[in-house]
């Protein structure tokens, strides 16, 4: 076996087993981030003391013949948006520097009670809002596909880690995109939950109605695993949904598509997206056939609006919710020398805090809630947001999953559109229906474009808590890719 | 500043008043945590995550002040919204955590209601706009500078202890027509409100503690004339200062009307020590607040049944219980505000209840009580004294064994912590001497003592007999009968009472 590059399901079992110990596996890991990581830079804090004894403790309780949970002893990577007690969490932002969380995140207390590894915290564009791991105060991450090119974005990190095999877990979060994209990108899965089913408490908010935290690994199984960890009710954030949470494990594990109907967007494909993501994408729709899935074509009309609706939305939110970030009670402070006043203060700190394109949406969104303009555009943008869920509501009534590309494109060069922010913000155009209207979808890996030789990835979506739909879909293409490559996609990545 | 005298000033104009008012809720914990709302803690002892606004907190209404707040909009009959959310209301301000504060804009949980209150005799019908939640902010304390404020100070220091207590806002529809009466009516609706949020017991009310607090605005019109522009006078922190400062603002606009000047729309804030008002914060250009619906909270949606079981808990309305009571005590508008304003009308009527005469439970209360409560720095009702020790006294001053004098030297020894009045009597041998010999042989040595008084008494000057009756009770150490004292005085000189 190879203790960095097995998924994490064989490495809980030879934990289990006792054929290996949590802390021999997170060695490795750590011995490979330490080989790695100055070049793929996918993380902003490493926890080897941290993750060697938590290590240390969950094969003491596997000693001791306690019973283990299905992913114990095994490492992952945390999106640095999460705060986690003790550990520096900073958002990818300069204003949370220096900053020590005193209370751990609900994930985050889910991970460590299922006796998972926290490895680190995973860098990030600065307060997600980006879609290349470029806008991240602490320097961008590199695609282990191309070191040259994004990992994706926001969550461009912890994609890189997992396709770096620095981790084999990841947590990711995701408002627009930014579990999905960086999971196309990177040739790894990764999933968004149904809005509520995995509480957001401890997540630095970018958009609170838009927001979601989930799983990222190499392959579908290990989601579904690390999904079912983190999901579940969780009385500290209002908006987490007090229902069973479906069972995510036993549809990864039951990877049969025959007479699922999948319903192809019209919408989301077609003009505009990249020639071998396309060819990628249509193979992935006849396999899906092949499998005895009846796939159909669906339209979503209102999708169009998306990108639109959902840059007033996201920018209204957060310029409410970085607000905090004043200087006043922790992270950077700027100017206090006795001469100032407070409102000077909190502005310096502000200005010296936050990164272009952080401004650059509070800014947007403080103009979109002023008197005057909030019925023009954060309300009409209310209303496309409806029309968005009744077009998913409808298609939903004729199929049990639609598909997509994730994105439109390969990973593209690093510094290639960090000066133009529509073009950045096309990238999740395919993403952000999804986000809107609060439903699930996943993203999985489905072959190399053969014009750069970069992964592409299949988006599947599902209805709100149809959660499983997207395992047992994503499972069945992902079998029968490997059936056909002989491999998981990501083994054909590069040497580091 | 210039004034044109009140009564001259409504010779003039007319004034229109709306009253904002804010209760803090008497909830266990916080609006949107589990931190404790105990007033009077260190700085920043009671505070979490959530309300301290670290980076991933997330808050949770408190169904106990969802609760609160629908009772008080069915007290003031109001509508309950089926559904309905909080809003964000955005703006910089270090005392407020999160640089927001959670409050309700478009959509209040209650509307549309209205509250009668009495002045002069006048019954004066207030409506109420509405009534939302928000939370309180943190309290901030500037030091350095002469005004006290943060302009000017050399240092500031924040207590987040109070940011997140639930709030309950109540604004008015202006009020019009009330004429001279404008500080008056002001008045009694801030009482009137502040008996109801005690009977309902949401909230403990203290002015002077900030757990309720009114801001006042008014403007002032010629008759016939649209309103004027309003001002808003913050500060205003007991009863008495509702009055003046409306009183204030009518003395002070009508001054600046007369001069051909204009009200500049602004925030006024009441100054205590004068009774005047002194301009704030501008409030020309109106702040933009950016509010929109908070997305970490789900809607408030009360379903009908839990409003109308609500609705089955509100108390009698104290504007209808003060009328019973007066009644059947036989007591006048102004004693009763004496009982309310004391804040003993509780613990009277209970001592009513438990067979004390109107009169005599008032007056223990309002007089010996009232002053031993004080002295101790505690709320009447708290003293360890009952009802049925203030029956037991009456009986026995009924019965004779004692009078008013022992009676409070009882209480004194009850509130002392020395028992019960039947044991604090049988401890301290208290009783009114009733055996005539003893106060025959006192009697006969007062006189002795003061032949010149005896004689008066003799030439019939009545009334110098009190010396002689108190020399008795002097010696008799209180524990006589004065009415008996004074019936074997006279029989002794021969002279008729």
């Amino acid at each position: 076996m190879s203790l960095i590059r097995d998924n994490a399901s064989v490495l809980a079992s030879a934990i289990a087993e006792g054929e290996v110990s949590s802390e021999e596996v997170t060695r490795a890991h750590l011995d490979r981030i330490a080989a790695v990581d100055e070049r793929v830079h996918a993380f902003l804090h490493v926890d080897s003391d941290g993750a060697i004894a938590a290590a240390k403790r969950v094969d003491a309780k596997r000693a001791a013949g306690e019973k283990l949970g299905p992913l114990a002893g095994v490492p992952l990577a945390l999106k640095d948006v999460l705060a986690m007690k003790g550990q520096p969490t900073t958002a990818g932002s300069k204003i949370l520097e220096g900053w020590i969380p005193p209370y751990d995140a609900a994930v985050v207390e889910r991970l460590r009670a299922a006796d998972i590894i926290i490895l680190g915290k995973t860098n990030m564009d600065e307060f997600a809002m980006g879609s290349s791991t470029e806008h991240s105060a602490y320097g961008p991450t590199h695609n282990p596909w191309d070191l040259d090119r994004i990992p994706g974005g926001s969550g461009g990190g912890s994609a890189a880690a997992l396709a770096a095999f620095e981790a084999p877990l990841a947590i990711g979060t995701d408002t627009g995109g930014s579990i999905r994209q960086p999971a196309a990108v990177t040739a790894t899965v990764g999933v968004k939950p149904t809005y509520g089913a995995v509480p957001r408490y401890g997540l630095i908010a970018l958009a609170s109605s838009l927001d979601q935290v989930g799983p990222c690994a190499r392959n579908v199984l290990d989601t579904a695993l690390l999904h079912a960890a983190i999901a579940g009710h969780d009385a500290r954030d209002s908006t987490s949904i007090n229902a069973p949470v479906p069972d995510v494990v036993a549809a990864a594990l039951n990877a049969d598509v025959r007479g699922m109907k999948v319903g192809l967007v019209r919408e989301l494909s077609g003009a505009g997206y990249q020639a071998g993501v396309q060819q990628r994408f249509d193979e992935a729709v006849a396999i899906l056939t092949e499998l005895g899935a009846e796939v159909i074509e669906v339209s979503c009309p209102h999708f169009e609006y998306a990108l639109a609706a959902y840059y007033l939305i996201l920018p209204s939110e957060c310029s409410s919710n970085l607000a905090r970030f004043d200087g006043m009670r922790y992270g950077l402070r700027v100017g206090d020398d006795g001469s100032r006043s407070v409102e000077e203060v909190m502005a310096l700190t502000r200005e010296a805090g936050f990164g272009p394109e952080v401004k650059r949406r509070i800014m947007i969104g403080t103009y979109a809630l002023s008197s005057g303009y909030y019925d023009a555009y954060y309300g009409q943008a209310q209303k496309v947001r409806t029309l968005i869920t009744r077009d998913f509501t409808e298609a939903f009534e004729k199929v049990d999953v639609l598909i997509s590309p994730t994105a439109p494109t390969t990973a593209f060069k690093i510094g290639e559109k960090v000066d133009d922010p529509v073009a950045m913000y096309l990238n999740d155009i395919a993403t952000i229906p999804v986000n809107l209207a609060g439903n699930c979808a996943m993203s999985l890996p489905i072959g190399l474009a053969p014009e750069d030789g970069l992964p592409v990835g299949l988006q599947i979506m599902a209805p709100p808590m149809g959660d499983d739909r997207l395992y047992r879909a994503g499972a069945a293409v992902e079998a029968a890719l490997v059936d056909r490559w002989g491999h998981l996609l990501i083994e054909e990545a590069p040497a580091l | 500043m210039k004034t044109v005298p009140f009564e001259e000033a409504l010779t003039r104009y007319e004034p229109v008043i709306g009253l904002e008012v804010h209760v803090e809720l008497g909830t266990q914990s916080k609006m949107f945590c589990s931190c404790s709302t105990n007033f009077g803690a260190e700085p920043n002892t009671q505070v979490c995550p959530v309300c301290l606004a670290l980076p991933g907190a997330m808050p949770v209404a408190n169904r106990a002040a969802i609760e609160s707040i629908i009772r008080i909009g069915l007290a003031l009959n109001c509508s309950i919204a089926e559904w309905c959310r909080m809003a964000r209301k955005n703006y910089f301000y270090p005392d407020m955590p999160k640089d927001y504060q959670i409050s309700q804009y478009d959509e209040p949980i209650c509307t549309d209601g209205y509250l009668d209150v009495t002045v002069d005799g006048k019954v004066v019908r207030v409506e109420i706009e509405r009534v939302h939640m928000e939370e309180d902010t943190g309290k901030l304390t500037h030091s350095g500078g002469a005004t006290g404020r943060i302009h000017g100070a050399d240092y500031s220091v924040v207590d987040y202890n109070r940011a997140g207590i639930p709030l309950v806002e109540i604004v008015t529809k202006t009020v019009v027509g009330t004429g001279a009466l404008a500080p008056a009516v002001a008045r009694a609706y801030v009482a009137e409100i502040r008996d109801l949020m005690r009977a309902l017991g949401v909230s403990d009310v203290k002015m002077e503690e900030g757990s309720l607090r009114c801001d006042a605005n008014l403007s002032l019109n010629r008759p016939g004339d649209p309103w004027g522009t309003r001002t808003e006078t913050k500060n205003v922190n007991s009863l008495r200062s509702v009055e003046r400062a409306v009183r204030f603002e009518i003395e002070r606009q009508a001054a600046v009307l007369d001069d051909g000047g204009r009200v500049h729309q602004e925030t006024r804030h009441f100054q205590e020590g004068d009774g005047t008002t002194a301009p704030g914060r501008s409030k020309e250009q109106a702040e933009d607040y950016r509010y929109f619906p908070e997305p970490d909270l789900v809607p408030i949606a009360p379903s009908r049944e839990w409003v109308e079981e609500l609705r089955l808990t509100l108390p009698e309305l104290p504007s209808v219980r003060r009328a019973r009571l007066a009644e059947a005590w036989v007591i006048g508008e102004f004693e009763m505000a004496t009982l309310v304003n004391a804040g003993i009308l509780d613990i009277v009527e209970e001592t009513v209840a438990a067979g004390v005469a109107p009169d005599a439970a008032r007056k223990w209360w309002s007089g010996e009580f009232t002053r031993a409560a004080s002295e101790r720095g505690v709320e009447p009702a708290d003293l360890p004294v009952t009802s049925a020790d203030i029956a037991r006294v009456e009986e026995l001053i009924a019965s004779g064994a004692l009078n008013d004098k022992l009676a409070r030297q009882v209480f004194e020894a009850v509130l002392a912590g020395e028992g019960s009045p039947d044991e604090v009597v049988a401890a301290r041998g208290l009783a009114v001497v009733s055996d005539d010999g003893p106060l025959l042989e006192a009697i006969d040595a007062a006189l002795a003592e003061q032949p010149d008084v005896a004689e008066k008494i003799r030439s019939g000057k009545l009334q110098a007999a009190g010396a002689i009756v108190g020399a008795v009770m002097k010696t008799t150490r209180g524990q006589a009968d004065a009415g008996r004292v004074r019936e074997l005085l006279l029989e002794r000189l021969g002279v008729e009472g």
